[in-house]
């Protein structure tokens, strides 16, 4: 490979060529302020507009300062990153910035992780002489939707958000709009985001760096439900979260903290401490039931059959597709998430066992995820406008909670979950990474259809981070062929071959975010730090090691769930509880004969 | 959670995809779409934005980012008789600023902005060639020259009077 032989601050380096002079610094151990610039390894995610110029180095023999982040390497170059005409230029940016942006901090969801707070703290500035005496800035509505809420006034620019949601998304919800003072990142027309193709998969807030984009916090209403004696409060927490949650007390990413997690719940308060890895592998009772009927019927000649199918599970995806696909609406599986079984069975199979009514329960959840706040306000999940999930908080909230609370999180002793919404089995917490959810399917359609026991567990060729991959599953003689996308951009190119007629998959999983799940809009921030989300993908499959059992259809309770209450699967009272139908929520503009 | 649709007039929509069709739908060509699209209607409303984005593939939130970003395009609808003031340097030196102020108060709008009956669209302009004039206003193509802003009301209320007729 070419190389570059370049001194940077009086020491000499050798990059390959194309390095930007960012990050041959960065090799070095110098490390220059960025803000606008975003990087996110192992994704092909990038954001280098150039746009803040926070950056800027001394390139000898250049008159002006040079932007590092997109400046690349050059032969023989010489370059200073911190000399005083540099410190002084980044200063001047920085309080020109400041001078727009609202003195929130005390009261900001970003404070202590907001990167532009952090910058004015490392350069130590106290006044700004760049505010005028009528301190005037612009001035924006707080837009707050089901998930995400946008206050602009503190948008710095740096359109991270707009990368995400149209690149690796490609979603389109986002753009930069105006110019001047005035230009933000907003929606077609300025229009609430829920009018927008927005999925709220929260890839946005995940790398906004100030407080501009932030989740919607429902910590508040977790307390009050828990305080009110006339209720019974009910919590589940997906499989991703275990994996993650640690980071936020210091703990190693990849981490696997179950039981502590668990402990947390029970001394927060909550009268039930459940898994939505026991709905995880309900789901895969019912998903996987489908799958083997429209098998079935396909191989029995039906050309009607609607494949391949398309897994259900996330509902940030499943807005994508009632947005941008509707025509393939017919496809996904008819089973809900598994946070909407489980809030389904929590509040009639469960309420029942407890005799409790709907109304005095609170069902709350606890996900890695922002479209899941979205997902149970969706009126399909309501009986009588009670929702079958009341609220849902991410992981970061969850954290938020337990450090009120003054719980030494790292030193708790570890606890299990309750009985019976708590069991659960390998096979459910790999629904928390890309590739996990079909190859929970698999292990059990396989024994399902084949009579058979399955001759291994592990899956390891629908493994991996690549955006997207395929595998064929050999059902003891029939070729089985599976697609995998995860992030939008993939998903996309999968749908647009079925569209073509050029897809040969029978199953495809989907999920929005890149990485699947342990990557969503509610994890811990990672900073565009790769390693943090391999760490994480890791850590779910040594959880599902760890399992005594690894097949959904093995776990008793789920077994015990259908003698009970639900009879079999996809049977009527599942179809009734346990099913949804999707929307065509496409904006298109028609003729209009009238006129 | 219904599917949203907009209508649109067949004649309008034809046309549109039409522009779209000259430029081969390409998205690189949005600009020019745009401006033809406005030469046509006049103004860059929601739904012409909508149809352009689904014809070149783009996100409608991109198109109104650009719509947005330069300012000779606009959303709002010319009025009947459209009023523009000349902010020249000839005429900037001889107080157009004044004289797009008068409008302003006057028509109750603000440049880029037409008024709730129609009738008066505002906006300003460069240069009209016609700087031995200055201060200068256009109101429906006809030229009002060495403007005073005591002189507004009185023109406005002439088209006003016109309209009535
Ligand atoms: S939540 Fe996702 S789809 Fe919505 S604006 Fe953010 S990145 Fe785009
Ligand atoms: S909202 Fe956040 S991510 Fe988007 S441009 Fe503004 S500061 Fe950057
Ligand atoms: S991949 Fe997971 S975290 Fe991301 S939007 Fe989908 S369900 Fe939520
Ligand atoms: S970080 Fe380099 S220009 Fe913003
Ligand atoms: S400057 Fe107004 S006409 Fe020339």
């Amino acid at each position: 490979m070419d190389t570059i032989k370049l001194t940077i601050d009086n020491r000499e380096i050798e990059v390959p060529k194309g390095t930007t002079i960012l990050n041959a610094a960065k090799q070095m151990g110098i490390s220059i302020p960025t803000l606008c610039h975003f990087e996110f390894k192992g994704m092909d995610v990038h954001n280098r507009p150039g746009g803040c110029r926070l950056c800027v180095v001394e390139v000898a023999g250049r008159r002006n300062l040079a932007p590092a982040c997109v400046t690349e390497c050059m032969p023989d170059m010489v370059v200073r990153t911190n000399s005083m005409r540099v410190i002084n230029a980044r200063r001047t940016v920085l309080e020109l910035m400041l001078s727009d942006h609202p003195n929130d901090c005390l009261q900001c969801a970003k404070s202590g992780k907001c990167e532009l707070q952090a910058l004015a703290i490392r350069f130590g500035i106290r006044s700004n002489p760049f505010v005028g005496p009528d301190h005037a800035q612009s001035s924006y509505q707080i837009e707050v939707s089901p998930s995400i809420i946008r206050d602009m006034n503190k948008c710095v620019m740096c359109r991270r958000c707009e990368m995400m949601c149209n690149e690796m998304q490609t979603v389109g919800a986002l753009s930069a709009i105006e110019r001047g003072f005035p230009a933000v990142v907003s929606t077609a027309f300025n229009q609430h985001l829920d009018h927008s193709p927005c999925t709220f998969c929260g890839q946005c807030v995940a790398v906004c760096p100030v407080g501009a984009l932030t989740e919607v916090d429902n910590t508040a209403k977790v307390i009050r439900a828990i305080v009110d004696p006339s209720k019974k409060t009910v919590v589940q927490v997906a499989p991703a979260v275990r994996v993650a949650l640690g980071e936020e007390f210091g703990m190693k990413p990849g981490s696997i903290v179950t039981g502590k997690l668990t402990a947390a719940l029970k001394a927060l308060g909550f009268d039930y401490v459940f898994d939505t890895d026991w709905s995880a592998d309900l789901t895969i009772m019912e998903e996987g039931t489908e799958l083997l009927g429209r098998l079935k019927r396909f191989l029995g000649g039906d050309k009607d059959v609607k494949l391949p199918i398309l897994t259900s599970c996330c509902p940030a995806w499943v807005n994508f597709f009632e947005h941008q696909f509707p025509e393939l609406k017919e496809l996904p599986s008819t089973a809900k998430s598994p946070q909407q079984m489980f809030g389904a069975m929590a509040k009639s199979y469960f309420a029942e066992k407890i005799n409790c009514k709907r109304e005095d329960m609170v069902c709350i959840s606890v996900m890695p995820c922002l479209a899941k706040k979205y997902e149970c306000g969706r009126d399909e999940f309501k009986v009588n406008g009670n929702p079958d999930v009341d609220f849902s908080i991410t992981t970061r909230e969850l954290a938020a909670l337990i450090k009120q609370a003054n719980i030494d999180f790292t030193k708790l002793p570890e606890e299990e979950f309750d009985s019976p919404l708590g069991e659960s089995t390998g096979a459910a917490v790999i629904f928390g990474t890309t590739g996990g959810v079909i190859e929970a399917a698999v292990r059990t359609a396989y024994e399902v259809y084949t009579g058979k026991q399955c001759p291994k567990i592990d899956f390891e060729e629908l493994r991996g981070l690549e955006g997207i991959r395929s595998a064929t599953i050999d059902f003891d003689g029939l070729p089985i062929n599976i697609g995998i996308a995860h992030g939008l951009k993939n998903a996309r190119k999968l749908l647009e071959d079925i569209k073509a007629g050029k897809c040969n998959f029978h199953a495809i999983e989907i999920m929005a975010c890149p990485g699947g799940c342990i990557d969503g809009g509610g994890q811990p921030l990672h900073h565009g730090n790769g390693d943090i989300i391999k760490a994480r993908w890791e850590a779910i499959y040594q959880a599902d090691k760890e399992m005594p059992i690894r097949k959904s259809h093995e776990n008793p309770s789920i077994q015990t769930l259908y003698k009970e209450f639900l009879g079999e699967p996809c049977g009527h009272k599942s179809h009734e509880l346990l099913h949804t139908h999707y929307f065509d929520r496409q904006t298109t503009v028609e003729v209009d004969l009238n006129k | 959670m219904d599917k949203i649709i907009i209508k649109m007039k067949k004649e309008v929509s034809d046309k549109i995809i039409e522009i779209c069709d000259r430029f081969n739908n390409a998205p690189g060509e949005l600009i020019n779409v745009l401006h033809q699209t406005q030469d046509y209607l006049g103004y860059l409303p929601a739904e012409a934005q909508e149809l352009i984005a689904e014809r070149l593939h783009i996100p409608t939130a991109k198109v109104y980012g650009v719509v947005s970003f330069y300012s000779f395009f606009t959303m709002q609808p010319k009025g009947k008789y459209p009023v523009s003031v000349c902010m020249g340097t000839a005429c900037y030196v001889r107080g157009a600023e004044k004289i797009l102020d008068a409008f302003e108060k006057e028509l109750g709008v603000m440049p880029g902005e037409t008024d709730k009956d129609g009738l008066f669209s505002l906006t300003s302009l460069r240069c009209v060639g016609a700087c031995g004039l200055a201060p200068v206003a256009l109101v429906d193509g006809k030229v009002f020259g060495r403007l005073a802003p005591a002189n507004v009301k009185a023109i406005v209320n002439e088209y006003r009077e016109m309209d009535k007729q």
